[in-house]
């Protein structure tokens, strides 16, 4: 008889790129937390699903400062993916380091993809010197597929669907049925919009003001459809 | 002459769990078996099969494909001949072991093998996004999406038509896996109130071609309690004639497509089969 022989695989690793928000803080912590406090209060969660990075750059913590640091914002339901600008002696029993962040490029949904993780800025700050930038997407957005493009606008000549996601630094312009989700001026650009052809969004948001299905007007619904920033308001309209 | 086409690799999949996945790579392989075909079915749902049972194979299970990955058994010695169409052939899963005992590789020498003794090689994915369900779509040339017309089958079928642009090796070529719907457990007087998704509304959140539809029917069931393929067990019943149908649509014939309606009840209670 044969016995059994057990093989052992040689493990095999894949780079992946994905997205995330970046938090810089600035000294004195304690305002800085303020600030964040004040820029939740408008959108309690917004952060809650997304992965944070934190720029530690800016200020000279101690390894008890950063602990602290963690645990407030954990407080405020945003969990840390990774750090950067700290010295590595310092990340000691923290979340990673992270290495290598530079502003996004584009690229499609979010799979295999061998390029080192980078983060964009998400909190005001405007990006200098900008080629124009958009990116087209031909294909229908596929439930759990999640569109990011920090440059610029969007574009989508197909459906995005629910359990989707579009995340752009401009405009979101789909030339289909709205779905998922859509977020746009993530950089904190107000000036954007986000159209579709016909509206079942799950939620749509500009900079940090979001509005779930729920709160939305039903008479919106199943037609063309617009949404802009008025002030601190989310205003969504039908476009007939 | 002589000049062996390729044989193709179909995944048959859904996402959600329970929509007829195992049901059509039965139903499906053993209409193509009728058809002429050389067909092997590989159940994938490792520690939860249920090709087995279909296919009326579950007392002559002795090696799986777990074994064969394992190298404890060669392939020939894992498949099992259907007693009923020569030319159909099961490779069933493990049932004691799970989805971990997958590898890639291994996975990828059984089809490699297969694919030089069989015309048609038709995966039966397991219901989820997991190990199970991505190895079993990763070596397809096409998939069948299969759907009911329902809110929670047609969301995680639109999920599972991602993962197969981005998990399947084509994808990772750059090719794009063909990918076509059949939609299964269709009541045409329940999307007539409403109370199901119609055709249209699937293939409008779906945007790929349709393969088939296939109505609801106790047909089904009595199938798959006997232990046969209801393209075997019951052939001229609505289910079974659709099958049929998508088969030959599958091997490239164009049969147009209509939507099942009450009229086929009636026929189906005059001609159709009780169990044995």
């Amino acid at each position: 008889m044969s016995s059994l022989i057990v093989q052992r695989q040689t493990l095999k690793f894949r780079a992946r790129n994905y997205m995330a928000f970046v938090f810089t803080p600035r000294a004195p912590i304690a305002e800085w937390l303020m600030d964040l406090d004040a820029t939740l209060e408008r959108s309690r969660s917004f952060f809650a699903g997304h992965a944070v990075a934190l720029d530690l750059s800016a200020v000279r913590l101690s390894p008890n400062g950063i602990a602290h640091l963690l645990a407030s914002l954990a407080e405020r339901n945003v969990r840390v993916l990774g750090i950067e600008g700290i010295e590595p002696s310092d990340a000691v029993g923290l979340p990673p380091l992270l290495r290598g962040g530079r502003g996004m490029q584009d690229f499609g949904p979010v799979e295999p993809d061998p390029v080192p993780a980078s983060a964009p800025a998400a909190e005001g700050a405007p990006r200098t010197n900008q080629q124009p930038a958009s990116l087209l997407i031909e294909d229908p957005v596929r439930s759990g597929q999640s569109v990011a493009f920090i440059d610029g606008d969007v574009t989508v000549l197909g459906s995005v669907a629910s359990g989707a996601e579009i995340i752009a630094g401009g405009s979101i312009h789909i030339y289909g049925t709205l779905r998922g989700q859509a977020m746009a001026g993530v950089t904190g650009n107000r000036r954007v919009r986000i159209f579709c052809h016909r509206f079942d969004a799950e939620l749509l948001a500009i900079g940090a003001y979001y509005k779930t299905a729920d709160e939305i007007d039903k008479s919106v619904r199943s037609g063309p459809a617009q949404a802009w920033l008025d002030g601190n308001t989310l205003k969504i309209s039908a476009m007939n | 002459m002589n000049d062996k086409k390729s044989a193709r690799v179909l995944v048959v999949t859904s996402g959600k769990g329970g929509v007829g996945k195992t049901t059509s790579t039965a139903a499906l392989g053993a209409a193509l078996a009728h058809l002429g075909e050389k067909v092997v079915v590989i159940d994938f749902d490792v520690g939860l099969r249920n090709l087995d049972l279909v296919m009326g194979a579950e007392r002559r299970v002795v090696f799986d494909l777990i074994n064969v990955i394992h190298g404890v058994a060669k392939l020939p010695q894992a498949l099992i001949r259907d007693k009923r169409l020569e030319n159909l052939h099961l490779l069933p899963a493990s049932q004691t072991r799970d989805k971990d005992a997958l590898t890639e590789d291994g996975v990828a020498k059984v089809i490699a093998e297969l694919r030089s003794k069989f015309d048609w090689i038709i995966c039966d994915s397991p219901a989820g996004i997991e190990r199970g369900a991505t190895l079993a779509m990763r070596y397809a040339d096409a998939a069948i999406i299969v759907t009911n017309p329902e809110v929670s089958s047609v969301r995680d079928s639109d999920r599972i038509i991602g993962l197969l642009d981005s998990k399947t090796e084509k994808a990772e070529r750059g090719e794009c896996v063909d990918k076509q719907l059949l939609i299964t457990r269709y009541h045409p007087w329940r999307a007539a109130r409403g109370e199901m998704l119609s055709i249209d509304d699937v293939l409008e959140i779906l945007s790929i071609p349709l393969l088939g539809i296939v109505p609801e029917s106790e047909e089904v069931l009595r199938a798959s309690n006997v232990g046969s393929p209801v393209t075997l067990n019951s052939p001229l019943s609505s289910p079974a004639r659709a099958y049929f149908e998508a088969a030959r649509r599958l091997k490239g014939e164009t049969i147009p497509m209509y939507v099942p309606s009450e009229s086929r009840g009636i026929f189906n209670k005059l001609f159709g089969r009780k169990a044995a």
